[in-house]
């Protein structure tokens, strides 16, 4: 498996060596890094080249990793029904770039951009409909980025007086509990209350 | 008449596209699903889908939880199969992990993902007879579906929110009784599926409502990209099942039933073809299960130890109450398992990064590209037939909103 995987690798590395950054094999998938600027060209020679036939889009999403400068990898999943093998595509973004849409090789794109600008906020170029999918009208924020607090900022209650639905900052009863079971002599980071030697420690 | 209408004085006689909104509250629309149509009479010309209206936040509040507490998760995405979804993350988990799940709890996976199927496509199969005006064949079919749950229940102990299959297994081994029973009623299933083939298959309305509508070729089956029954129904034999096995399909006898015309009919033909075949896997299975006895989970990190061992050893105490505070830790990295659920491919892309949750998992959802492709699919038809094909798309949308 991994050996067909080699090869098909070296393929499209010497097709378009322009493009690909670099592979990675692991767990039986390959993992293709590229550069933005040439998206849409190289979804297009995926789909179009017969040893590839990657003919499939099966689902674009993107993954947060606020410490890097690229805040963002998108990842883009293919699959090849004929040849039977399956890629995965990444591709670093900041947080105020712009994305080719690659809705023209793949229709099926269209409401996973959607969804990948709904949560992140990634915006796609050449998108023809790029509105929220998931999260409410009007809703502000992108959930899935890693500073979005999961309680979130605004909740509705339906109103007895207004006789309608009211949105209301959050409040809680009870703080939010994110529960740290890590062992503290495992690796934990924080400092437990009353450790007075953690400071001397570190 | 003849000529142009150009008569018209006021905007009122101006005939213009009339905008409705089916759903949210609407029996044929499978839940909380909105569509703003534009009907050219009763043709429609633009669907637009509203969807998000249960939208749970799944996969931002399982970056916050353990591995283990994680599961439960995908019971409630397609609530019509749960164990299927199940499935998908523990293969996501073991892959990362590398542990090796033992024989006997392969044969209890496999044997209930097809339970879970059948529950599926009888869902499936009935309430898109009822969506174009068959009220008997729900309630057939439903009862059926009730003896599948109480198997759900003996099994697990919950007949929707199993959480049964765990990373490394199953929770806990089959009683040999139960295993009869399933036999059993293995045997007299194929009669029920006669009688709703009888009501169904050769009907003239139901037919009338399904033959021709909805037909997608195989290239728009890629384009869109579909999977399961919807690229089946198309004419391409591709089961995940049998292209990529997992767990060990690869050991069992069954054929991929595939359409010829695409349409709404041959897909409800495929359904129906597949319950009989997941019928030859699980009696199948029963056959093995019955010659296999043994442990049902790869005792090690990532599952608890025997109830017995906990009893008598100061360590796996101490385990058990390590893997259900702090869970389990997977090493670093990034893995995408899918398998075939009912509905199509389901896939988990999990990231992770050492530690003892998640730190992203996207779930893939088959229902999500099938519903985006209803604005390119009904264009051109009437409107009653939006309901035949929401119904033929199988949407539920607990795995849509996620």
């Amino acid at each position: 498996m991994s050996e067909e995987l080699r090869e098909l690798a070296l393929h499209i590395e010497a097709k378009r060596p322009d493009c690909v950054l670099n592979h990675d094999i692991a767990f039986g998938e390959l993992t293709l890094t590229i550069s933005p600027n040439a998206l849409v060209s190289f979804v297009d020679f995926l789909k179009a080249d017969k040893t590839c036939l990657f003919s499939t889009l099966i689902d674009i999403t993107a993954v947060d990793y606020p410490a890097r400068e690229a805040r963002f990898d998108v990842v883009y999943h293919f699959l090849s029904m004929y040849q039977n093998h399956r890629v995965r595509v990444k591709v670093a973004a900041r947080e105020e770039d712009i994305l080719p849409s690659i809705i023209e090789v793949h229709p099926s794109a269209n409401w996973f951009e959607r969804e990948v600008f709904d949560m992140f906020g990634i915006l796609f170029s050449n998108h023809p409909d790029l509105r929220r999918i998931l999260t409410d009208y009007g809703f502000r924020g992108y959930p899935l980025r890693k500073d979005f607090p999961t309680t979130g900022y605004t909740e509705v209650r339906y109103s007895e007086e207004q006789k309608r639905v009211v949105y209301e900052p959050v409040s809680l009863v009870q703080e939010y509990r994110q529960f740290d079971f890590m062992s503290p002599w495992e690796g934990a980071e924080y400092i437990l209350p009353g450790d007075d030697k953690a400071e001397a420690k570190g | 008449m003849d000529g142009k209408f150009e008569d018209a004085l006021t905007g009122e006689q101006k005939i213009r596209n009339f905008n409705i909104n089916f759903g949210p509250q609407h029996p044929a629309a499978h839940g909380v699903l909105r569509l703003v149509l534009e009907l050219d009479g009763e043709i429609v010309d633009r669907c637009d889908p509203h969807i998000g209206l249960l939208h749970r936040g799944t996969e931002k509040l399982m970056e916050s939880r353990t591995y283990l507490q994680n599961l439960p998760y995908f019971d409630r995405l397609d609530y019509v199969a749960p164990m299927n979804q199940e499935h998908a993350w523990c293969l996501a988990i073991e892959k990362l992990t590398g542990v090796e799940v033992p024989r006997r709890a392969s044969l209890i996976r496999v044997l209930y993902s097809e339970i879970g199927r059948i529950l599926n496509h009888l869902l499936n199969v009935t309430t898109q007879a009822m969506d174009v005006g068959a009220l008997t064949p729900p309630l057939w079919g439903f009862e059926e579906r009730e003896k599948l749950m109480v198997f759900y229940e003996r099994a697990c102990g919950a007949r929707l929110h199993a959480a049964y299959f765990r990373p490394g297994g199953v929770h806990q081994d089959l009683p040999p009784e139960l295993i009869d029973d399933i036999e059993t009623w293995a045997h007299e299933f194929p009669a029920v599926l006669d009688d709703i083939d009888g009501l169904l298959t050769e009907n003239r309305i139901f037919k009338q409502r399904n033959v021709d509508i909805c037909v997608v070729s195989e290239q728009e089956a890629l384009d869109w990209g579909f999977s399961g029954v919807m690229v089946r129904g198309s004419g391409m034999a591709w089961d995940l099942r049998r292209a990529q096995p997992y767990e060990c399909y690869d050991e069992f006898d069954f054929q991929i039933p595939v359409g010829k015309n695409g349409d709404c009919y041959d897909r409800y033909l495929c359904r129906m073809a597949e319950m009989h075949e997941s019928l030859k896997i699980i009696h199948q299975c029963i056959e093995k299960l019955r010659n296999e006895p043994g442990d049902v989970l790869a005792r090690g990190k990532l599952t608890p130890p025997s109830r017995g061992e906990m009893k008598t050893s100061m360590e796996a105490l101490i385990h058990h109450f390590k893997l259900y505070t702090e869970g389990f830790h997977v090493p670093a990295g990034e893995v995408y398992a899918a398998v075939e659920a009912p509905k199509g491919e389901f896939g988990v892309y999990l990231v992770a990064d050492g530690s003892n949750k998640p730190y992203r998992a996207k779930i893939r959802a088959p229902g999500y590209p099938h519903l985006q492709a209803i604005d390119h699919l009904s264009k051109g038809h009437m409107l009653a037939d939006v309901a035949a094909i929401i119904g033929t798309m199988d949407i539920v949308f607990g795995e849509v909103d996620r």
